[in-house]
This record gives structure tokens, C-alpha cells and sequence, in this order.
């Protein structure tokens, strides 16, 4: 079956998720990750969102983190300071899924500016649980579309910590949990180098060349001595994606 | 009847020119009713407090209500920008707009330290530049194992508004579904607001683990149908997402946007 990248992007984060997790949602791109994953390959994933729906199983994809869909389908919900306190920052989640609108070589996010704070160019929405979700769970996947105003040398803001500078930055900080560990995007799959921490590419999606990826890179984009092949979506996995996708939009469209 | 009940512009006008008014609902139950009313009363220079401004926020900003807005994050769900709130603070139009921006994990700590009577509140923060741009970001060390923790100031609103399900003939509050931080600002406020979709004798057979506010907690209630939509109410109706998607259009020039305030909000006839 023929894919778009948006697709083989949304299949190859839902690959990383396994039925054991526990997964803190964003909303948008890891959403519909998390949700192709419960419905192909980790049936009894676990998807918790800030909302705090705990156990959640949506038939259609949410257009907010609050739907009523969620709760309808929670094994519990519970109050927001709750999810904060006792599920995230107490130790139970397993992955937190990020999106944002700038990354940088050590998987920091911004979600809140681009310009300046003060006087912004444009205002972004902030930084909702992003910041103590990439803290609090033990490791964090990125899913973005990669392009050179997305991917940039230096953010504007720094909403939500990865990395940090490099290297042990983050650990010297006092977080033990690992941060990002993979970026998914719609070019390529990044980890982060095991000592420096600069996110390199270890796997280029079919047909997608070195060059190209670093044209959609603001920084001088490295990868790994051996770079593999992401492998293409099965037709079940994007037939299922599509379905997700049709229902969701005859519901939201009211 | 307990004397609670009152008309919604009666409860409303319980808001005063300057207040710092919590008006909470984590995406759902979110008082829509109740702040059209204050957009109706004309109050000024309010102090707007919510996790996510969403729609109610924005409709308040464009009307011209607001001096700060207290967030933690600031868009549309799933379709973007609040075109208002932008237009505030990047234009400054209708007037410049002041933010105070925390994360959900801290400002959800700081309602629950408002509410448990805790000048401040302790956790396990971030690290970015947010503490930058907001001094009431601090660290403090453990004074039993010396790990630095973030603290934020306690959250204590003058009024907290809420939209519920019920409430029963003697006042208490039953809320339903996602409760997000409405026990927490109804506990850590002055004065509390509740709006509600119905107002039954008693409530029948009530989970012994239900989220009910006693009516010792309030201050007024009133009736409002439907008064979280363009959100929703659990058991009553749905979220109108394809109202959220078509907010995009009527909040993004501010024509349209004064267009839908006159037609929607200011010329319509206030419920008796």
C-alpha cells in the first residue's frame, strides 16, 4: 500500500509503545500514536492524559485532552492535581509523547514563543504538563514534522527540558530519568549520541536521503556509523490508522 | 429552597471591577454562562485565572475584561491559536494583557496549596525559562535530604467560578466526569460561584466517592441549561468540537469576532 509521511511517521512512533507501558499522551501527533498502537500491535497499552483519565480507550481520536470520550472510556478518571502529583510525579508513568514547535540538538522543546517573551512574533499556546512530563516519566518519545523553522540551532524559549547542554547536563540537574530517547519525524527516527547527547539519525524512512534530512535540520545534523532503513508501514497498521483518522473526523465535524 | 439560588445575573454581579476570578473546568463544565454574564455586567480590569484560557478566556480577553491573564496553557485543543488572547498580547487590542504563566503540574499544586490553607506549594518543578519570565517560580531545599524542590505561591482567587451538573434543593454541588481543579479553587477562593445544568430536590443514589461540594462551601448558584457549551457537560450533552473548529473563523479579525460578541452575547435577552 502506498503511505504518506505523515502516516509512516504516525506508524513508526506507534511501534515504539508495548503493551507494559504506560503512557502520559499530548495532544495532536502523539495522540494518534499512542491510539494506533492500543489499536494494532499493545492492546493493553495504557493511556493516561493530563485530563486525568487513567486507562483510557477512545473510539475516535480526541480534538482536546478532555474530550468526554475519554472519560466514557477511563478505567478511572481522576482530579488534575491528582494526575500531577501521585500518577506523574510520583513515579508511575512509564513514557511521556511530546510534540512541540522547536526542537534542538538535545531534544529541548519550546512550545511557548517564537520572538522574544516579551514581545513575540507569534504566541504559542505554553507549556500545559509538557515540562514535569518529560521530568517525571522515565523516558520521553518526540514526534514532529521536521522542518528548518521546527528543527533549529537555538530555541527561542525553552518550555520543556531534554538534554539540556549535553551531555550530563541533565543528570548533574538531578533528573534521573532518561529524557528523550527517540524523535520521530516524518524524515527520519533520532537517538540521542550515549555520551554527548546530540540527537543523531539512526534510521532514514524509505526514499528519504541524507541530504534531504538536512535540509529540514537548522543545526549541522550528525548520524549514526550505521543508519538503517525505517521499515514501511503493513497494510493493517494503515488501514487502521485511516479508520481512526474517518471516524475521528465524522465526530468532530458535529 | 436554600437562599443560594439566585438569578445568573444576580451570582454574577457578586464579581467586582479588579477581582481575581478563577474560572475553572478542565476542558469540560467550562461556565460559559457565567462569563458571558460578566462580559453583559461590563466588569474591567479583571484578573482572569485559569489552566487553559480555551474559548471563555478568549471571548473575555476580546471583550475587553481582562488586565492579566493567570495560564498554563493557552490554545484552542486540537485547532490552534486563541486569536483574542494573541491580539492582546502581541497588538495589545482591545487592551495590553498581562501574563502569568506556570505549567500544569504548578499551578494545579498551587490551587490545591490555596485550598489546603498553604502559603505556597512544593513539587518536583521543571527546568526552563519559564522561571525566567516568572519570578513566583522559586526552589527551595529539603529540610530533611537537601534536594532543591520548585515552589510556587499559593493560589488563593477572590472568586472561583464553576459550572456543575446538579445541585439539590439544600445547595450542595455535584459534579460529574472530568472534575479537573473545581473542589481545589472552590476550597482556595473567597467567594465561590457555581452555575449548574439542573437543580433537582435530592440527589438519588449518590457514589459514596462522588464529587460533591457541600453548600457550606458556596456562596450562590444558578440555574444555567446548557451553560458549559459550547463545552460539555457529562450525562447532559456533548463537547461542539466543531464549534471549537469553527471558533478559528469567528475569533480570527476582530470584526468578525465584535460581530459574534454583539449578535451572541451582549443583544441577547439575560435568563429570568
Amino acid at each position: 500500500m502506498t503511505y504518506t509521511p505523515d502516516e509512516l511517521m504516525t506508524v513508526a512512533a506507534a511501534r515504539l509503545l508495548k503493551n507494559e507501558h504506560v503512557c502520559f499522551v499530548g495532544i495532536g501527533l502523539p495522540s494518534a500514536a499512542c491510539n494506533l498502537a492500543r489499536l494494532t500491535h499493545a492492546p493493553r497499552l495504557t493511556l493516561i492524559y493530563e485530563s486525568g483519565t487513567i486507562g483510557t480507550r477512545p473510539s475516535v481520536l480526541p480534538l482536546s485532552i478532555g474530550d468526554g470520550e475519554l472519560c466514557t472510556h477511563a478505567l478511572t478518571t481522576v482530579s488534575v492535581p491528582e494526575i500531577f502529583r501521585y500518577w506523574l510525579q510520583g513515579g508511575h508513568i512509564s513514557i511521556g509523547f511530546l510534540s512541540g514547535a522547536q526542537v534542538d540538538r538535545f531534544g529541548n522543546l519550546n512550545s511557548t514563543v517564537i520572538g522574544s517573551y516579551r514581545q513575540p512574533n507569534v504566541r504559542l499556546p505554553g507549556a500545559g504538563g509538557a515540562p514535569e512530563i518529560a521530568t517525571s516519566c522515565r523516558e520521553v518519545f518526540i514526534v514532529m514534522r521536521q522542518t528548518r523553522r521546527a528543527f533549529v540551532p537555538r530555541l527561542d524559549f525553552l518550555t520543556t527540558l531534554g538534554h539540556g547542554a549535553g551531555g550530563d547536563d541533565r543528570s548533574r540537574m538531578g533528573f534521573i530519568t532518561k529524557g528523550p530517547t527517540k524523535v520521530i519525524t516524518d524524515f527520519c527516527v533520532m537517538e540521542p549520541d550515549a555520551v554527548t547527547k546530540e540527537l543523531m539519525v539512526t534510521s532514514l524512512h524509505p526514499g528519504v536521503t541524507m541530504d534531504r534530512v538536512k535540509q529540514e535540520t537548522g543545526w549541522d545534523l550528525q548520524f549514526a556509523s550505521s543508519v538503517v532503513e525505517t521499515p514501511v508501514p503493513t497494510s493493517q497498521e494503515l488501514e487502521t490508522l485511516r479508520e481512526l483518522q474517518e471516524r475521528t473526523a465524522a465526530a468532530h465535524a458535529g | 429552597m436554600s437562599d443560594l439560588f439566585q438569578s445568573l445575573s444576580e451570582a454574577i454581579a457578586l464579581i467586582r471591577d479588579g477581582d481575581v476570578v478563577a474560572l475553572e473546568g478542565f476542558t469540560h463544565l467550562i461556565p460559559f454562562a457565567a462569563a458571558h454574564e460578566l462580559i453583559r455586567q461590563g466588569r474591567r480590569n479583571l484578573t482572569l485565572v485559569r489552566m487553559t484560557p480555551d474559548l471563555i478566556c478568549d471571548q473575555l480577553i476580546g471583550a475587553g475584561c481582562a488586565a492579566k491573564l493567570v495560564f498554563s496553557w493557552g490554545g484552542n485543543p486540537g485547532v490552534g491559536s486563541l486569536h483574542r488572547l494573541r491580539d492582546a498580547v502581541e497588538r495589545g487590542w482591545p487592551a495590553p494583557l498581562a501574563l502569568e504563566e506556570y505549567t500544569h503540574a504548578a499551578l494545579a499544586n498551587a490551587y490545591e496549596a490555596g485550598a489546603c490553607n498553604l502559603p505556597f506549594a512544593v513539587f518536583r518543578g521543571h527546568r526552563g525559562d519559564l522561571a525566567e519570565v516568572n519570578p513566583k517560580f522559586r526552589t527551595l531545599r529539603c529540610p530533611y535530604t537537601n534536594q532543591e524542590l520548585a515552589t510556587v505561591p499559593a493560589m488563593r482567587p477572590d472568586v472561583a467560578v464553576i459550572h456543575a451538573q446538579k445541585a439539590d434543593a439544600d445547595g450542595n454541588v455535584l459534579i460529574e466526569g472530568i472534575i479537573g481543579v473545581q473542589k481545589q479553587v472552590v476550597l482556595a477562593s473567597r467567594t465561590a460561584i457555581v452555575t449548574v445544568e439542573e437543580r433537582v430536590d435530592a440527589f438519588e443514589e449518590l457514589h459514596p466517592n462522588a464529587c460533591v461540594l457541600p453548600h457550606w462551601t458556596i456562596d450562590a448558584i444558578a440555574v444555567a441549561p446548557r451553560g458549559a457549551a459550547p463545552s460539555y457537560a457529562h450525562g447532559y450533552y456533548d463537547r461542539d468540537n466543531a464549534y471549537y473548529i469553527e471558533w478559528e473563523r469567528l475569533s480570527s479579525d476582530r470584526s468578525t469576532f465584535c460581530q459574534w460578541l454583539d449578535a451572541h452575547v451582549l443583544n441577547r435577552a439575560v435568563p429570568a
